[in-house]
């Protein structure tokens, strides 16, 4: 393994110092569960590795009944899952903290780094396959093994975002706020992800030098339901061959306002603004749910082998949906 | 001077088994009367299960030695290669680096992405790893094949090289007018079969300590199913005598069939240890253990299946072909039913991927599938309930039994779905059944001493190994049963080729080539004890008596055993046993029904229930065999479910190689397991049947999904892939 500098860091400014601008030259490191599997897999060979765990007051959880969620982004998945408060009021976050991993990476795995984890796309993974994602020349899903990549917004690598958390997040209009210890913004994390279109060596807008302070969710307005469902070959341990965020605001017997996200189908937490359409304004029936997961893979193009996602994950949304109601 | 009378065994020596006639005790050699025996047959917790659940057992990889240097392999990246180079030089200056080799020379071929090229020995785990990856190997990449439909084409790149083909005949058999039956036949079903090749996935990976001696000698702790043969190839290896040899293995982390010698990996670390002149650990990384260290093959086979109106099968033609990669593969074809007339033929084809391996029951989980699927479809085509189409053409009784317990354990007739594919919601449920052949008998050879000290104690000694089945635990209950003393009297010592001699443990053939053993070495010992205590106390042999309790009768003199002990001269008493045929038996049946739950509109299985029904002549220990029926179960629902081991046709590289995608079942797989011992009044002697468990579920499955969903699935694992794209659901893939 190459020798690595480690650093202890105190506050973001000390952060960006010491993870540089040259990328990938330093890798943050919080929770581990990815970047010391990438490691030892020889994914990645940084040269200094930034421990933000040292920076204090990023572990908290602060509830405000207006404002909503203030996470730091060192609060661990198993800590976000156990709130009372997260379960009650944001659901769906809490559901798909509960079908991520398994318990003893839940117990290490922060929220911040789950919204940065790497693709798990088995070329991606694999050291001697050097993918484009790794500055090769081919997407070898394309023509390969694509039975668990992206059946939407791929091109032209096809990973699908790993996340259980970020589709729940996005739905419930989460934002982050990021820094370099000197320039602070505040992003919707839908926008934080980005598509293999717009830079294929990378998932997110976070710059070499930024970290991840803190994510922020609103407060749910009155009477609103959000769900997290996914799909998955086996329930111990699995990630997701489709998943649905769905957060619902009734008005008046039918929807008032709705959000549809889909996981293990995209690269990125995939938002489908045509499913919402076919939902606000009308009741939660059955051919309403059908319409709306209808519409959410309207858009979809399979790969040779992936093309089952498409039933599977209407499937999801319909009964995403329809748990809404429960 | 007592009776004693001549019994056939056989014995092995220097790796040579014959026939033997031995000289035993004139007593009736049978396992007795169940109500006579108050260990053997019991529920018994392991012996050494507080050691294991402690962290005291130690496994080879806990062996930590003085010195011990860490051994690592280099593996060629490439499906195939030519190795135009290979310069250690870079390694070998590294500090720490004890020693370095090459394991292939320049100018050889590399035929699988995980083929051995080099390996090194140094002080740490770390600085192997760093040295392995400093050796510079230049490669000649060559075309090469993984999928075993492109491998089967004419133009394919060859993977074995230029002379030899890719496809080879396999078993082939023919018998009867198979036109005939399809000519009249009530109902003909014919399609396209598919098992996917599997990987082993032991939790503890291939490998081993190895460490010389200063007698020149060498003692190796190694990760196996068969520490006398193992012996027997270290020996070969170094050049030295088999005594000069010991092999450990104490502990097992998983073997099922993958491990029965020394491999590339146990040659490299006896090298590398003999080049360093320090005891060099080599246990593979789990990349390795999935590319190199064993698969079981694919199984892809055309089935053409006629049957009578009244659910006869009357004829079955099939043509398949599977891959082992560069080693063999081939299934028992047509399996369990009586078919009538029948032709098949097979094909092995290579590609370049690690050989395969026996995996339990070899080929028979994939036998069971592509025939249990056929004759399914046959039941449903005719009209007939399947489980009544199988008794019709099964021939064994045993089965025939076992049929009816475990219709009415699953509750065939309340779960049967009369109209697969309908039911309330998205969610339906059916059953399916499946069944099992195996030997189960014993090998010979298995010698077994017992040595009785005068402070009472017994020891037992035997060179078999504990694959995980609990062998320690049955062979103090024997002991102890014959000796009439309690369990934890009897102190059982295993896992040594330093140990009298016995098999390998494959073939579930452990249980019967040692507890034959085991209980004539107690029917020896016994004698001896009672020979040797009537001339400690002057007393005639017939007057001495050992009665349950371990007290001895003298006369009218009672001793406790451990007074009587105390009188045995300064050595003790020490007597060996052979295995006699008469203990053991062979050919098992098993039966098993699954209960499953399909989703509709997910394609997701979950799997309710399974019940197996499993006769094994005279079981040793109920307790551990229905954990073996159990563990069967689970490797069955993972070959049905999820397990799938997948190569890149691009890359040539095993994309699964990691146990986050190679998927195994886990707890919340788990459905509810009812293990039945099917116990008959005619057996007379033990059998293994760590084999037949496995070997329906999938099958079973398989059956059930089909009753429920009304979907064929025949291509495995029932992943929701396969199961919506047999649904019709997939556009462009209406079937799978």
């Amino acid at each position: 393994m190459k020798p690595f500098e480690y650093v202890r860091v105190k506050d973001a400014r000390q952060a960006a110092q010491a993870l540089g601008t040259e990328r990938d030259q330093a890798k943050i490191l919080a929770g581990g569960t990815d970047l010391l599997g990438e490691m030892k897999d020889y994914l990645v060979t940084p040269a200094r590795l930034v421990n933000i765990k040292t920076i204090p007051n990023l572990d908290k959880i602060e509830h405000d009944d207006k404002k909503g969620l203030k996470l730091g982004a060192l609060v661990t998945l198993s800590r976000l899952a156990e709130d009372k408060n997260v379960r009650e009021r944001y659901t769906a976050l809490a559901q798909a903290i509960d079908l991520s991993a398994m318990p003893q990476i839940r117990n290490a795995a922060t929220i911040g780094g789950n919204l940065c984890q790497r693709p798990r796309c088995w070329y991606y993974r694999d050291e001697h396959t050097i993918c484009l994602k790794k500055g090769g020349s081919k997407c070898y899903a394309v023509e390969g093994e694509n039975q668990y990549h992206a059946i939407l917004g791929g091109g032209p690598c096809y990973i699908v975002h790993p996340s259980d958390p970020a589709p729940a997040l996005v739905a419930l209009g989460a934002r982050v706020v990021i820094t370099d210890g000197t320039k602070t913004r505040e992003v919707p994390l839908e926008q934080f992800f980005i598509l293999p279109a717009q830079n294929v060596r990378r998932e997110n807008i976070l710059a070499q030098n930024e970290i991840i302070t803190h994510v922020l969710v609103p407060a749910p307005a009155p009477g609103t339901r959000s769900v997290y469902l996914k799909e998955r070959e086996k329930d111990s341990y699995d990630w997701a061959l489709a998943s649905a965020a769905v957060v619902v605001t009734p008005n008046a017997g039918s929807v008032g306002a709705a959000r549809v996200v889909l996981g293990g189908v995209a690269p990125v937490p995939w938002r489908v603004a045509e499913a919402e359409k076919a939902l606000v304004g009308q009741p939660l029936n059955p051919a309403t749910l059908a319409r709306a997961a209808e519409a959410a893979l309207a858009g979809a193009t399979p790969l040779e082998k992936n093309g089952y996602k498409v039933p599977l994950a209407q499937a999801v949304v319909r009964r995403a949906l329809s748990l809404t109601m429960a | 001077m007592p009776k004693t009378k001549k019994v056939k065994s056989t014995i092995t020596e220097n790796g040579e088994t014959r026939e033997v006639e031995i000289e035993v005790p004139d007593v009736e050699v049978s396992w007795g009367k169940r109500e006579d025996r108050k260990n053997v047959g019991s529920r018994m917790t392991r012996v050494d299960g507080a050691d294991k659940v402690t962290g005291r057992a130690k496994y080879t990889y806990d062996i930590d030695l003085p010195g011990m240097l860490w051994g690592r392999i280099l593996r060629s990246p490439h499906a195939k290669a030519r190795i135009t180079a290979i310069d250690l030089e870079p390694a070998k200056r590294m500090p720490g680096v004890k020693a370095a080799m090459t394991l292939k020379e320049a100018g050889a071929t590399v035929r699988f992405a995980g083929d051995e090229v080099a390996a090194i020995a140094a002080v740490s785990p770390e600085v192997a790893e760093d040295a392995v990856r400093a050796i510079r190997v230049t490669y000649e990449p060559l075309p090469f094949v993984v999928k075993e439909d492109a491998a089967r084409a004419p133009d394919a790149p060859r993977v074995l090289g230029n002379d030899r083909p890719n496809v080879e005949p396999g078993r082939a058999r023919s018998e009867g007018d198979v036109n005939k039956a399809f000519a009249e036949a009530a109902a003909v079903v014919e399609a396209e079969y598919r098992a996917q090749a599997r990987l082993h996935a032991c939790l503890e990976t291939h490998g081993h300590v190895v460490a010389r001696q200063e007698d020149g000698g060498i003692k190796v702790w190694a990760s196996t199913q068969a520490v006398h043969g193992t012996a027997d190839e270290f020996a070969a290896i170094a050049g030295i005598p088999k005594d000069k040899v010991e092999v450990v293995c104490q502990h097992m982390g998983g073997g099922f069939g993958a491990k029965f010698g020394p491999g590339a990996e146990g040659r490299a670390a006896y090298e590398l240890a003999k080049l360093a002149g320090a005891p060099v650990k080599l246990m593979l990384q789990r990349r390795e253990e999935s590319e190199a260290a064993g698969n079981a093959p694919s199984a892809i086979m055309k089935v053409k299946i006629a049957g009578a109106k009244d659910g006869t099968i009357t004829g079955i033609e099939a043509s398949g072909y599977g891959t082992g990669g560069i080693g063999g593969a081939g299934v028992p074809f047509p399996y369990i039913y009586k078919t009538g007339s029948q032709k098949v033929t097979q094909e092995t084809v290579r590609t370049n991927i690690g050989p395969s391996n026996s995996m339990r029951a070899p080929g028979h989980p994939q036998a069971s599938f592509l025939m249990e699927s056929a004759v399914d479809e046959l039941a449903y085509k005719l009209g007939l309930d399947p489980l009544e189409l199988r008794m019709k053409n099964d021939p064994s009784a045993l089965r025939q039994a076992e049929y009816k317990i475990g219709a009415e354990r699953i509750g065939w007739k309340q779960h049967w779905n009369p109209t697969p594919g309908k039911g309330q919601g998205a969610k339906v449920r059916g059953v399916g059944v499946a069944s099992a052949t195996w030997g189960g008998g014993g090998g010979g050879g298995t010698q077994v001493d017992v040595k009785i000290s005068r402070d009472g104690g017994v020891w037992v000694g035997v060179g078999t190994q504990d694959l995980g089945t609990g062998v320690r635990t049955f062979i103090a209950a024997i002991v102890a049963d014959e000796f009439g003393l309690p369990r934890e009297a009897v102190r059982p010592e295993v896992g040594s080729s330093k140990l009298g001699n016995s098999g390998g443990s494959g073939g579930s053939t452990t249980t019967p080539s040692v507890a034959p053993g085991v209980k004539m070495a107690a029917i020896q010992a016994k004698f001896d004890f009672l020979q040797a205590l009537a001339k400690a106390t002057n007393e005639p042999p017939d007057k001495v008596e050992l009665l349950p309790g371990g007290v001895v009768t003298n006369g009218t003199k009672q001793l406790s055993w451990k007074e009587a002990c105390k009188r045995l001269p300064v050595a003790g008493v020490s007597s060996r046993g052979t295995w006699v045929p008469e203990l053991q038996q062979s050919g098992v049946g098993g039966v098993q029904f699954a209960h499953a739950e399909v989703d509709m509109e997910t394609g997701r299985v979950r799997v309710l229930k399974i019940v197996c029904v499993q006769d094994c002549g005279i079981p040793m220990n109920k307790l551990t065999l229905e954990s073996q029926m159990n563990g069967g179960m689970i490797q069955g629902l993972g070959f049905a479910l999820t397990e799938d081991r997948i190569v890149d046709a691009q890359t040539g590289r095993l994309v699964n190689w990691n146990l986050d995608e190679y998927k195994l079942p886990g707890p919340w797989e788990m459905p509810v397991f009812e293990p039945i011992v099917y116990e008959y009044p005619e057996a007379k002697g033990v059998s293994g049947v760590a084999e037949p468990v496995v070997i329906p579920t999938a099958s079973a499955i398989a059956n059930a999904v089909y009753n429920a969903c009304g979907a064929r699935v025949r291509s495995l694992p029932l992943i929701p892939k396969h199961v919506l794209e047999a649904m019709g659901r997939v556009p462009g893939r209406e079937s799978a």
